[in-house]
Parts: structure tokens; sequence; C-alpha cells
């Protein structure tokens, strides 16, 4: 009956979660389509607003995946990452909409598994939420 | 500079409700300084606006700017009318003054406040900041090696402190420092403890609303 | 004999304390002053304490003058601009009070109307400082009354301060009460009589009378509340200990307190027992001790 296929903006980092997804490709580890990788530098790149306008712009969940914490190569990227995410969610909470549609995730470059386990995970989560309210459903 | 806060979106929601076409409109000046009304809060804020319509079938519309200072009606003008009637109604970003500057110039437009403006402060660290001057138009600060009692101190002592202090913190918060033992340690630190025994003081209060003129600066009618 | 009668006697000087209620009911607290107007020389009339809302001082002061008893009108900033606060004075006058006790006065924050607006246009000193005036035949811009009040003014000082600072700050601002004109002083409730003699040699030679304070211990639940949310006052745990092996409370409770007028019957000019209540046991209190 849910045959919505969610669409997902990731944010991945260059030095970490975006090799990581190379791995993941080069070891032929599945993962599934529906996400949409947008590499940045560093997580601490990614602002509030490209979490805000990924979903505005039809994105049904968003997610940053960066270097696992203490590692991030430009030192504090990530943490900052994770302080905009949380504020994210505060802000979607406002305006009521599911914060659990932003996520934060951290990974080593050497964690092709996890990159495509997280892929799934949010995948199978955005799901169950159903298509974001800025997206029209099938029905309509 | 000034510190303001974002109101809470529900209370927003509820003042533009009925427009369509919003100008969100932010300020260069402290509300960029204080992350609450900069160019970067003026999309945040666009873009929660549009979303919330959109999920609730409402048509709104947002267009984003900002002024210099938003205090300053030289700033203003060329702003708005350059985006004259693009707009139905003006969301303001910046603090009670940027706000009441938009409203004196354009009678005919409806301004609304995005923010409250919160105190005159500066920041403890970046994301924390605290009130410091009250503005209260005859400052001691000389004499109390650059702490304010009048704002710092919550009662607003003048004569060294109160009773209330528990551990160095004032009776009216655990995060707040008792300000007379800061000044004490100031001054201790710059050998003036002796300005703590100074003849007392009563605070003669300004009258509200405050106006300054200064008639060196005043346009002239050149006749 | 008045209480500043008694002040100037030399004589050793025992104040209390009674806490208008939350209304009109004056009952209870009229009882209390009865009980112990003979054996005090002054009964203080707290004004909203604790910032809480409550009957006034200037009210319950006048009513005890009726009663026999000369009471202490305390006064604090916290509620009142210059001008309530010097037409206030002359209202207490005219209502038969004749001692003042100047006080700055706890933050709203603290009390029942937390979003109250704070006033503290004077403070304790300043405040001082204006009854001297008024004393004296003017207001507080210079102009002169018809008919001047004499009031008795006192002050208070915390000799608990937890700090150097805080300390120094209280008996700095205790030589400038002084200079204001207080002519004694009700500390704080005392618990440690070496830290109070320690503060006592600090102010020797200071021009003005000191009450020592003493509050009746009713609980060791009063005693750590009061150690937790009281500025300056500090129950030693050897005291909590001793009231919680007591049988019979109330008998340790008073014993605590008459150990602590003994000592301070050497150090200060007279004790100020805040009983909160217990007015019952402050003359059997002052039998043991001799006063």
């Amino acid at each position: 009956m849910n045959d919505f296929e969610p669409l997902i903006a990731v944010f991945s980092c260059h030095y970490c979660s975006y090799a990581a997804a190379d791995l993941a490709g080069s070891s032929r580890i599945q993962y599934p389509p529906n996400i949409r990788v947008i590499k940045v530098p560093c997580t601490g790149r990614v602002s509030v607003n490209h979490i805000l306008r990924a979903l505005e712009c039809g994105a049904d969940g968003v997610y940053v995946a960066g270097c696992l914490e203490g590692t991030c190569h430009f030192i504090s990227g990530n943490f900052k990452a994770k302080q905009r995410l949380q504020y994210a969610k505060d802000l979607l909470s406002e305006i009521e909409i599911e914060p659990e549609r932003v996520q934060m995730y951290f990974m080593s470059a050497s964690e092709g598994a996890k990159f495509a386990n997280v892929a799934k995970e949010m995948t199978e989560a955005i799901k169950e939420l159903g298509p974001g309210p800025l997206r029209p459903t099938k029905s309509e | 500079m000034i510190i303001a806060q974002r109101k809470p979106m529900e209370e927003i929601q509820a003042m533009i409700d009925g427009f369509e076409k919003i100008l969100v409109l932010g300020c260069r000046g402290c509300t960029t300084v204080c992350c609450a009304g900069g160019a970067k809060e003026v999309e945040t804020l666009s873009t929660l606006i549009r979303m919330d319509g959109k999920q609730k079938g409402k048509t709104v519309n947002t267009l984003e700017a900002s002024t210099e200072l938003q205090c300053e009606p030289e700033s203003v003008r060329p702003i708005l009318e350059k985006l004259a009637n693009q707009y139905d109604v003006v969301l303001s970003m910046a603090c009670g003054a940027g706000v009441q500057t938009v409203a004196k110039l354009f009678p005919d437009l409806r301004v609304l406040p995005a923010l409250n403006t919160n105190f005159i402060g500066m920041a403890e660290e970046h994301g924390v900041w605290t009130e410091v001057c009250l503005a209260c138009g005859d400052c001691i600060l000389g004499k109390t090696a650059g702490i304010c009692p009048v704002t710092r101190c919550a009662k607003g002592l003048l004569n060294g402190a109160c009773g209330g202090a528990s551990e160095g913190k004032c009776e009216v918060s655990k995060d707040r420092p008792c300000a007379w033992q800061e000044i004490y340690h100031a001054l201790k630190c710059l050998n003036m403890l002796n300005y703590l025994k100074e003849k007392s003081q009563v605070k003669d209060w300004p009258i509200h609303p405050g106006r300054v003129v200064r008639e060196d600066l005043r346009e002239v009618e050149a006749t | 004999m008045s209480f500043r009668q008694a002040l100037e006697s030399g004589k050793f000087l025992v104040t209390a304390e009674v806490g208008p209620g939350k209304g009109t009911d004056v009952e209870h607290l009229l009882k209390d002053a009865a009980i112990i107007k003979d054996r005090v020389d002054a009964i203080n009339v707290t004004d909203l304490q604790s910032s809480v809302m409550r009957l006034g001082s200037m009210a319950v002061c006048h009513l005890l003058t009726d009663i026999g008893v000369d009471p202490v009108f305390q006064v604090t900033c916290r509620d009142r601009n210059r001008l309530a606060l010097q037409s206030d004075l002359l209202s207490a006058w005219v209502l038969g009070i004749r001692n003042v006790l100047a006080l700055t006065g706890d933050h709203p924050v603290l009390g029942d109307h937390p979003q109250a607006k704070p006033v503290f246009e004077l403070d304790s000193v300043t405040l001082l400082e204006v009854i001297g005036k008024l004393n004296s035949g003017f207001d507080m811009v210079g102009n002169e009354l018809k008919g001047k009040p004499g009031f008795l003014p006192g002050a208070v000082v915390n000799p608990g301060a937890d700090n150097e600072a805080a300390m120094d700050l209280q008996i700095m601002k205790m030589e400038k009460k002084i200079k204001a004109g207080a002519k004694f002083f009700q500390t704080q409730g005392v618990y440690d009589l070496d830290a109070f003699e320690k503060f006592m040699k600090r102010v020797e030679g200071f021009n003005t009378k000191v009450l020592g304070g003493i509050i009746l211990l009713k609980s060791v639940g009063m005693a750590r509340f009061m150690n937790k949310n009281v500025a300056g006052v500090f129950v030693p745990e050897p005291l909590i200990q001793e009231l919680k092996e007591a049988e019979d409370k109330t008998r340790v409770s008073m014993n605590i307190a008459v150990r602590l007028i003994k000592g301070m019957k050497d150090l200060c000019h007279g004790v100020h027992i805040m009983a909160l209540g217990w007015e019952s046991k402050i003359p059997p209190i002052l039998d043991e001790v001799g006063l």
C-alpha cells in the first residue's frame, strides 16, 4: 500500500562520509537509490538554511553525514553541524513538521557498510513518516 | 549592541495570517551580530513561513531584503521604495527602533515585529549575550572599574552589595554573579577600593521617552 | 520604657519580630505579640518578607502600638519610589510609630509575584539619609516640612557573608549606614559564635549598637532549608545533629538559643530573636539566660 519512494538529500563531507560512499560503491554494497548526495568540504559548511531549503525544494528527509566525533579534518566542523541539525529540528517542530525528517550521522572513510546502512535506515524511517508535507501525495 | 531574539513561530504565524506577500526585512546592524535578524535569519524565517504556508494550503509569498541600519531613514527609504507594490506587509527583523523607523516612514504600510528586543548587551562568547547597559543617561563606569551596577546588579544598587549574595552569585539567579563583588575585585585589581567609600548616590532617572538634540547637526533652511 | 530609652540606657537589648500574614487576619499575630511584649524592648514587623505579598508593616505596627508595644517599622526599598517612601514614613509617624529599620529588600523574583517590577529607587543607605532629613524637618529635595518626625533609625548587617569580597562590602556598607544615621543594627541569624566574634572585632569602635540575630531552629528540615536558601545563615552540622538526635526537639532548640544568647552577652549589645511562630518559647528562654 505504501508505494511512496522518499527523496532524501544527503550532505556528505569530502574527508569521511563521501569517501565511505565511494567505498560502498566500489565494494558493491547495495543501498537505496532514494538518496541524493551533495558533497561538501566539511559538514561544518552545512547551514540551517541548506537543510530547510532542501526540504522546501522537495526532499522528504535530509541527513548530514560527517566524520566520527573527534576526527573531523577541520577539527570541529562536525560538532557545528550537529548543533545546527538540532536547531533545524527545533525550527521544524515550531511549524509542526516532524523533526525526525532531519538527522545527523557520523562515520569514518573506511565505513562503506555504515554509509549503506544509514541510507537504508533513513529511507525506511522516511517511508514510515510518509511524504514530506511539501510534496503532493500520489492521491492528489 | 542591541540583542534581540526571534518571536516564537506561533506568534509570528498569527501576526502574518491573511497577508499573501510578505517582505521579510533584515538589518545588517545589531541583529546580524546577534544572529537574530541578519540575512541568514531572513532566509531561515522566509523558508519557514513559505513551508508552513504550503503545508496549510495557504498562498504565502515572501520577499527577502535587508537594510544597513534599519533605525536610519536613509538606509530604509531606498530599499522599501525600490520594492514598492511587491509586498503587502513588512515583517521586520530589526530591533524595536528599526520597526518603528519603517512604520514612521511609511504610515500607510503595515509593519510587524518578528523579533523581541531584549537589551543592550555584549557577547560573553559567541552565542551567549548578557545585558550590560540600561541606557540610564548618567554613566558611572569610571567609578566602578567598567562594571555597571545599574544594569548588572539585579536591584540596581549604587552604594554597595545587598546581603543576598551566596557564593558570589546574585540572589536572583545562580547564573548571575553578584555585580558588586565583581566591582570589588575589579577595583582591588586597579588599587581603587577607596571608590567604594565615596559619598552615597541616589539615581535621578531620565524621563521617557528620551530625546537628544544636537543643534549643530540639524538641517537648516538655506534662505 | 521605649526602645529609644532602652538603647540609650546601655542595657543588653532584646528585640523580637512578627511577620504579617497573607490576608487581613491579625488575631494570631497580636496574640503572639501579647505573649512577649513585656519581655522585649521592641518588636519588629517585617515588610513583605521574602517578597511575598502580605499585610503591610505599617498597619501592623500601628495595631501593636494599641496594645502597648514599641514597634520597629521595617521598610524595604523594593516596592516604593522616593515619593512613597517619604510619605509612608510621615504616615507611620502620625500612626504612633517611632522606630524604623531601613532595608534594601529581597528581589521580587524570590516571592509569589515574581513578575512584579522592582523599584529599588533608594537603598538602605540612601533611605537612612532620607530618614535623617525628614527628622530634621526637610524632604529629600530640601522643602521644609510642616511637622517633622523623630525616628530612631536602624539597619541590618550580615556577619555570615561567605567570602572576603562579600564581607568587606558588608562592612563598608555598614560604615556608610552609620554615617547615614543608623543607631542600631540587627544581624542575620547567627549560629557560630566564633565567626560572630571575628566579625564583632572588625567592627569594634564603630559608633553604633549591634543586636545579634537568633533564629529559633524549629526542625532539622528548617535548618537544611536555611543552609540551602537563606544567604548568610549557616547552621553547622554538629547543631543539626544535636537537633536530629534529640528526643525533645523543642527543648534542644531552646537550649541552643540559650547558649547562643549567653555567648552574645559578651560580644554585642543585644539580641534580635526571630521566633517564626514560637513566640511562646521566648519568655522561658529569656528566663534561663537571666534577661
